[in-house]
Formats: C-alpha cells, structure tokens, sequence
C-alpha cells in the first residue's frame, strides 16, 4: 500500500475514536440480540471491567443495577436486574450483545445502548444539554465493551 | 406496647430495610392545621396506566418531609414572602403593582390548581408565568422577568402558596386539548443518547431507586420546589430541562411550546392533588 493510503486510512479510522480492527458501532453484527466476534480482537481485561460497570462517570452500570461483588460501591439502583450471577446465566456473545445494544434482545428494555451511535432523538452533548456535535460518540468505547463484557463473565453465583 | 419499644421497633425495622420500596405512608399537616392530600386515585385519562397518583413529598426523608410540613421550616417560604413585597409594591410605566388590580395575594386562591390554562383572547395555552410577564408588560408597563429568574420563581412561589390545600384541577379538553396531546407525546418519547422518556423513570420504575435516588412520579403539584442539592426555589420547566439534559438529549428552552404542552400534560397527571407549592425536596 502507499503511504499517502495508509495515513489516510490512520487519520480516518483516528476521526472515527477507532483503532486498526475494531469493529465501528455501526458494522457491528447482532444475531438474535448477542454478538459473536469481539469488537477488538483484544481480550477484555476484567479488572477495567470491574471499574466501568461501578464508576459514574464510565458505565455507571450500578445506577440500575445492584451487584454484590460492588459492595463496596455505595448506592446501587433497582431499575434492572441484578448481575449477580449474569456470567452463568448468559454467554459471552449475548453479554456482548446487551451491553452494546441491549434492544437488540429486549426490544423495550430501558438499557442505554452503549456502544451506538445513530438513531437517536435529540441526542445532546454529553450532559450539557446542548445539541450534539462532531465529537458525538458511543457511551463506552470498543475495549471498554470487551472489559464490561469480561468482567460480567466472571460474575457466578 | 410502650412507647420506648415502638421506638426501638422502629429503628429496629428502618435499619433491617436495606431501599426504600415504595412511597412512604405519612399524612401531611400543614401548620398543624391543613390536612393536604397527597395520595389520591388516578384522573380517569391516565387510569389505564396508573391506579393511584402519589406527591413526590411521600419519596422524600423524614426530615425533608418534616420541614415542608411547617411554614417556619420551610426555607421556600423566605421566597414567598419577598414575592409578597413585590406583589405590593408598584413597578413599570402605569404606576401599578400587582395588588393595585388583584387585591391581597390571599385573593389568588384558586389560580395555581388551573395553570396552565387556555387563554382565549390569546388563543394559546399559557402557564402562570406567561399570564405574570403579560401581566407586567401590557397592564404595568414593566420590564418583563426572565421565564425562570428569581423574581419569577418568587412570584409563582407566592401563587402557589396561597393555593395550598386545593386540588390540582387542569383542563385537558376542548381548545386545551391538542396542547395537551403534544405534552403527552413528548412524556413517552424517548430521548437523548440514554434514550429515557419521562415515562421510563416516572411511572414504568416510581418507588425504585435509581442509585440513590428515590424516583417519584415525578408530579409537579409541589412546584416550584426548594431544593436541599442547590438551595434555592426551583421552577418546573427548569426542573424539566435537568431531567431532558439527563438523558444526554438536547433540551428544550424554559418557556418554550414544548415544555408549556408538557407542564399541561404533567400537571393533568396529578389533577385532584393538593398543591403544595413551595415544597421541599432533595
């Protein structure tokens, strides 16, 4: 390939937030609401998992959902299931599948999609209440799915 | 059983419960006089959803219940008395205040259960705050207050006071009616990034904590509210532009003919509830 090519392509997939082989939110593949492939090719580091699913200002998962291995999380909410346990009951692909596009399964679920980025109404900038701009992007990026994704796998009762 | 063990009993149960499950069971007494109602069966046009519609004040702590029960602790009622100096005191091109026209502010009674309200010289819906800057602009010849400033809060404050103990009772129908559908629409669209309608959190998940919040049915019979997290009176349609915002969409504006449809729209969900303006919440 050229060069000019390659920098080219960089510098598009960089606008894009994505890195080379990650699957854009809007290439990504449902099958029945779960997702197969990984949207990286890089294993999901649970550790970082833990952090998203019980941090507010990343995935802030437990504003709905209580989890016992998050205890020392204070205020877990009582709009969704709880995740105890949701690594037994559901596999990787359909872990992957929620938590990038929770209607995908559940068409009238409440569950923000974390990993779109089209189809919204009036989507704002972040919390600001503005409109959205060019640096609109989906909830959590591509790894921060795999390490959610990763971290619920480890949750059994 | 004495007193000391219902005591004990009480804590005992409090402590066991880890969440809140539901509204709290209180009664309000205003002043230890005024029995307001706070829980009452649903208006007939939104039964099939809802069996029962509840203030927000039975989601509050039992301090922040407490203090909205007593004038003296009550901090939104320091508003409604600066309101009550405005409302004496003359302002604009016409030398007129607002009692040169509508006497004591005591006089108002009634006026807050049926705002917003159609206004047929007008030929639009308007919410109290309308009908108070057409007031000062076309009767006074003042200055206008911005939609949801202090002035304006006071004022709506005051009016809202003065009609505690009365019934929500908004009109949905006739030349109201297509206002009122617009509201409802906008109550179940699903907006933002979160892609969350009004209805998401106030009557598909009421009583539910949502982290640590209790989430009330979000009824606006308590507006405008003294807020313990920002000290200060709050107006609905500011409250309506926090919760837009938190579902990461783009809000619309205080004043504008999306929030006055949805304020007819809310409003009607709590019609038969008492006003309690100024009330205290979180």
């Amino acid at each position: 390939m050229e060069r000019t090519f390659l920098a080219t392509l960089a510098l598009t997939l960089s606008t894009l937030g994505l890195s080379a082989g990650e699957i854009a939110p809007t290439a990504v593949t449902f099958v029945d609401g779960s997702v197969e492939a990984s949207l990286t090719g890089v294993a999901g580091d649970p550790t970082r998992g833990r952090e998203i699913v019980g941090n507010k200002s990343m995935g802030n998962c437990v504003a709905c959902h209580e989890v016992s291995d998050l205890s020392d999380v204070p205020f877990h909410g009582e709009i969704g299931p709880m995740l105890d346990g949701a690594g037994e009951r559901w596999s990787e692909a359909e872990l992957r599948g929620i938590v990038a596009n929770a209607k995908m399964m559940f068409e009238d679920s409440l569950m923000p999609s974390f990993y779109k980025t089209e189809g919204f109404i009036r989507p704002g900038k972040a919390y600001t209440g503005e409109a959205a701009d060019d640096t609109f992007g989906p909830l959590l990026t591509a790894q921060q799915i795999e390490d959610v994704v990763a971290y619920l796998s480890t949750l059994k009762e | 059983m004495n007193k000391l063990t219902v005591a004990l009993l009480a804590t005992t149960l409090a402590a066991a419960a880890p969440v809140m499950a539901g509204p709290v069971e209180d009664t309000l007494v205003l002043n230890e006089d005024i029995t307001l109602v706070t829980r009452t069966a649903a208006p007939e046009h939104i039964s099939d959803v809802l069996d029962e519609v509840i203030s927000g004040w039975h989601f509050r702590g039992t301090e922040t219940r407490a203090m909205q029960a007593d004038d003296f602790d009550n901090p939104g009622m320091i508003f409604v008395e600066q309101a009550e100096e405005v409302w004496n005191t003359a302002d604009g091109s016409e030398g007129k205040s607002c009692a040169s026209c509508h006497g004591e502010a005591e006089d108002m009674a009634g006026v807050r259960p049926v705002y917003p309200k159609y206004n047929e010289a007008a030929g639009e819906v308007r919410t109290l705050e309308m009908q108070i800057n057409d007031c000062r602009e076309n009767r006074m010849g003042a200055e206008k207050w911005k939609y949801t400033g202090g002035d304006m809060v006071n004022m709506t404050a005051l009016l809202a006071s003065v009609s505690r103990g009365l019934p929500v009772n908004v009109a949905i129908d006739g030349p109201a009616q297509s206002t009122w559908e617009a509201g409802k629409e906008l109550y179940y669209t699903r907006t933002g990034q979160l892609e969350m309608a009004c209805a998401s959190c106030h009557e598909d998940n009421y009583g539910n904590m949502i982290r640590a919040d209790h989430l009330s049915q979000g009824q606006i019979n308590g507006f405008p509210t003294y807020r313990l997290k920002n000290t200060k009176l709050n107006a609905v349609h500011a409250r309506f532009k926090g919760c837009v915002r938190d579902t990461r969409a783009e809000t619309f504006k205080p004043g504008s003919p999306e929030f006055v449809a949805l304020e007819l729209y809310v409003a009607s969900r709590g019609n038969g509830l008492h006003v309690e303006g100024p009330s205290v919440r979180n």
